[in-house]
C-alpha cells in the first residue's frame, strides 16, 4: 500500500515549521513518529498534500525534571525513551506502566507521547494516563504559547484543542505528593493489542482513608475521559467495588465487534476496581 | 534536507554503506530497500504494520520500515538483514535459529532477527518472559514461537560468552520449565 502523493518538508527550526503552519492549507499536516499517521495514509483513509516533519526539532525532544517534582517531556520524544528514563521510575512511574504495553517494541522505538496525546484515538491508552496525572499540555504558534490542562483537551474522538496551527510542544506531569500511588490496568483486544478498556488510577490515602483520587478511563467512551463519579464515590467513604460501578456513567460506551456497549462498560468497572485497588496498595 | 517537489534526495548509510537515493516523499523505507537498493531480505508480511517482517534497524532501533517513510531516515544509519552477518560469518542470532530450528518457512525470520537484536543490545541477559514481550509485533505462522524463543535464548547466552571470552558451545538454550 502506497500513500496518495505529496510533499514533504523538514523545517530546521521551530521557528520555520510555526511559519510553515502558520500559512499552511487544509491539506498539511504534521508528522511525529508517523505510527498513527502513516497506517491511514497507506490505506488512504487520511490524505495530504504536505507534511511537515517534526520528529527531530531540538525543541520537541528531552526528558527534563519538573519544577515541582513532576516532569517535562518534549513533543518528539518517543515512548522508548521514557521506558528507559530512571527520572520517569522515579517520579512518575505510571506512565512507564502506561507505555510498557503499547504496541510493540518497533512501534515504542517511533510512536512519541505527544503524537498520542496529539492524535486522541478513542483507544489510546496515553490520555488515560494524563487525566489521572492532572497533566497538561504546552501548545505553540507563531500567535504565542498556550497552556491547556488535560482535563478539557480531549474534545471527541480524534478532536482535540489543538488547532492546526499548533504543535504540542511539551508534556507538563505535575510530581506526586507522598502517600499517593498509581496504576493503569487494561484488556487488550488480543489481535490489535489496542485497549478496550484502559484505566489509570492516582490515588493518596492517608491513614488507610482515600483523600485525592483521580481516574482516567480509555477505550470506553468517545474519547478517554475523567470519571469524576467514581472520584466522588470514593472520596465520598463509598467502597473500591461500589465507587468503580459508576466507571461509564454519563458515557455513551463505545460498542463494536471486539466487545459491545454491554460487555465494554461491565469491563470498565472491572478495570476501574483493579486500578484503584493496586494503586491503593501502592499509596500504601 | 527542506526541499520539496517530485523527488527528494535521501542520504542514508545502509548496511555500512553510505547511499543516496532520488525518492517520491511517499516512497516507504522497505520499498526503498527492497526496490531501490535490492534488499530483498526484508519481507513485507501485512504491510499495516502489525506483522514485523519488515523490521529492521534505524540508527540501532528496530522499526517496521512498511510504518517509516524514506525521506525520513535522511542522515540514519540502517542495518538490515543482510548487513548483520554472512553466509561465512553468521550472526550469533542466525546461527542460533539455525541451530535450534527457529524458523519453517523462513518469512518471518528477517523480522524476528532484527527484533531479537534489539532486545539483546538492550538486554543482554533476558529471561523467556522478556524475549516474547520483545516479539510481540513479530508473527509467525508456522513455528508456534517456542523455537524462536529457544533461538533468541540461545544467541544471548551465546553473545555473553563471546562477550567473557569464554566461547563455549552454547548454541542449545535449556528449555525452560514454563
Ligand atoms: C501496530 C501498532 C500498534 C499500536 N498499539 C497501540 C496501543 O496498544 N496503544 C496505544 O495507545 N497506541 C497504539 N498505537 C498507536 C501509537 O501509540 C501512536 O501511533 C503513536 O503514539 C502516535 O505518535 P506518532 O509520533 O507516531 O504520531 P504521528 O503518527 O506522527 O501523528 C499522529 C497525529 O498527531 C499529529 N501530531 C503528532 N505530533 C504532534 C505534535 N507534536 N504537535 C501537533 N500535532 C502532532 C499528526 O499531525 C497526526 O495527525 C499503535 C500503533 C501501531 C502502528
Ligand atoms: S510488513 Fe511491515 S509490519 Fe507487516
Ligand atoms: S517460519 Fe514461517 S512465518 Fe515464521
Amino acid at each position: 500500500m502506497i500513500p496518495a502523493a505529496f510533499s514533504y518538508t523538514r523545517p530546521a527550526s521551530l521557528a520555520e515549521a510555526l511559519s510553515l503552519l502558520a500559512g499552511a492549507s487544509d491539506g498539511t499536516k504534521v508528522i511525529n513518529g508517523g505510527q498513527s499517521l502513516l497506517p491511514l495514509l497507506k490505506l488512504r483513509v487520511a490524505e495530504v498534500d504536505r507534511l511537515i516533519d517534526i520528529g527531530r526539532l531540538g525543541e520537541l525532544q528531552g526528558i527534563r525534571p519538573g519544577a515541582d517534582g513532576g516532569l517535562v517531556i518534549g513533543g518528539a520524544v518517543p515512548y522508548t525513551a521514557v521506558l528507559a528514563s530512571p527520572l520517569v521510575a522515579e517520579r512518575c512511574p505510571l506512565l512507564a506502566e502506561t507505555i510498557a504495553d503499547i504496541g510493540d517494541v518497533q512501534v515504542r522505538n517511533r510512536g512519541t507521547l505527544g503524537g498520542s496525546v496529539a492524535h486522541a484515538d478513542p483507544a489510546s491508552d496515553l490520555p488515560a494516563a494524563m487525566l489521572a496525572l492532572d497533566a497538561s499540555f504546552v501548545t505553540r504558534s507563531s500567535a504565542g504559547e498556550r497552556v491547556v490542562a488535560a482535563d478539557g483537551f480531549f474534545h471527541g474522538a480524534f478532536e482535540t484543542d489543538l488547532r492546526p496551527d499548533e504543535l504540542l510542544m511539551e508534556l507538563r506531569i505535575p510530581g506526586l505528593a507522598a502517600g499517593t500511588g498509581t496504576a493503569y490496568r487494561r484488556l487488550a483486544q488480543p489481535a490489535s493489542g489496542y485497549s478496550l478498556v484502559g484505566v489509570a488510577a492516582v490515588v493518596r490515602t492517608d491513614a488507610g482513608r482515600v483523600v485525592d483520587a483521580r481516574v482516567g478511563i480509555t477505550g470506553v467512551g468517545e474519547v478517554a475521559y475523567r470519571a469524576r463519579a467514581v472520584e466522588t464515590a470514593l472520596l465520598g467513604g463509598s467502597s473500591v467495588a461500589d465507587a468503580a460501578a459508576h466507571a461509564a456513567d454519563g458515557q455513551v460506551v463505545a460498542s463494536d465487534i471486539h466487545a459491545d456497549a454491554e460487555y465494554r462498560g461491565a469491563m470498565a468497572v472491572v478495570f476501574t476496581r483493579r486500578a484503584i485497588e493496586a494503586a491503593t496498595v501502592r499509596a500504601g | 534536507m527542506s526541499e520539496e517537489g517530485a523527488t527528494v534526495e535521501v542520504a542514508v548509510v545502509v548496511n555500512g554503506t553510505p547511499r543516496t537515493v532520488a525518492v517520491e516523499p511517499r516512497k516507504l523505507l522497505v520499498q526503498l530497500l527492497r526496490d531501490d537498493l535490492g534488499l530483498t531480505g526484508t519481507h513485507i508480511g501485512c504491510d499495516t504494520s502489525q506483522c514485523g517482517a519488515c523490521t529492521v534497524h534505524v540508527d540501532g532501533q528496530a522499526v517496521k520500515s512498511c510504518a517509516v517513510l524514506a525521506v525520513q531516515v535522511d542522515g540514519s544509519a540502517v542495518t538490515t538483514i543482510e548487513g548483520i552477518g554472512s553466509e561465512g560469518a553468521l550472526h550469533p542470532l542466525q546461527d542460533a535459529f539455525w541451530t535450534n530450528h527457529g524458523l519453517q518457512c523462513g518469512f518471518c525470520t528477517p523480522g524476528m532477527i532484527m527484533c531479537a537484536a534489539d532486545l539483546l543490545a538492550r538486554d543482554p541477559d533476558p529471561d523467556e518472559p522478556t524475549v516474547r514481550h520483545a516479539i510481540e509485533g513479530n508473527v509467525c505462522r508456522c513455528t508456534g514461537y517456542h523455537n524462536i524463543v529457544r533461538s533468541v535464548m540461545a544467541a544471548a547466552a551465546a553473545m555473553r560468552d563471546a562477550e567473557a571470552g569464554t566461547s563455549q558451545p552454547t548454541a542449545t538454550a535449556q528449555p525452560s520449565a514454563s
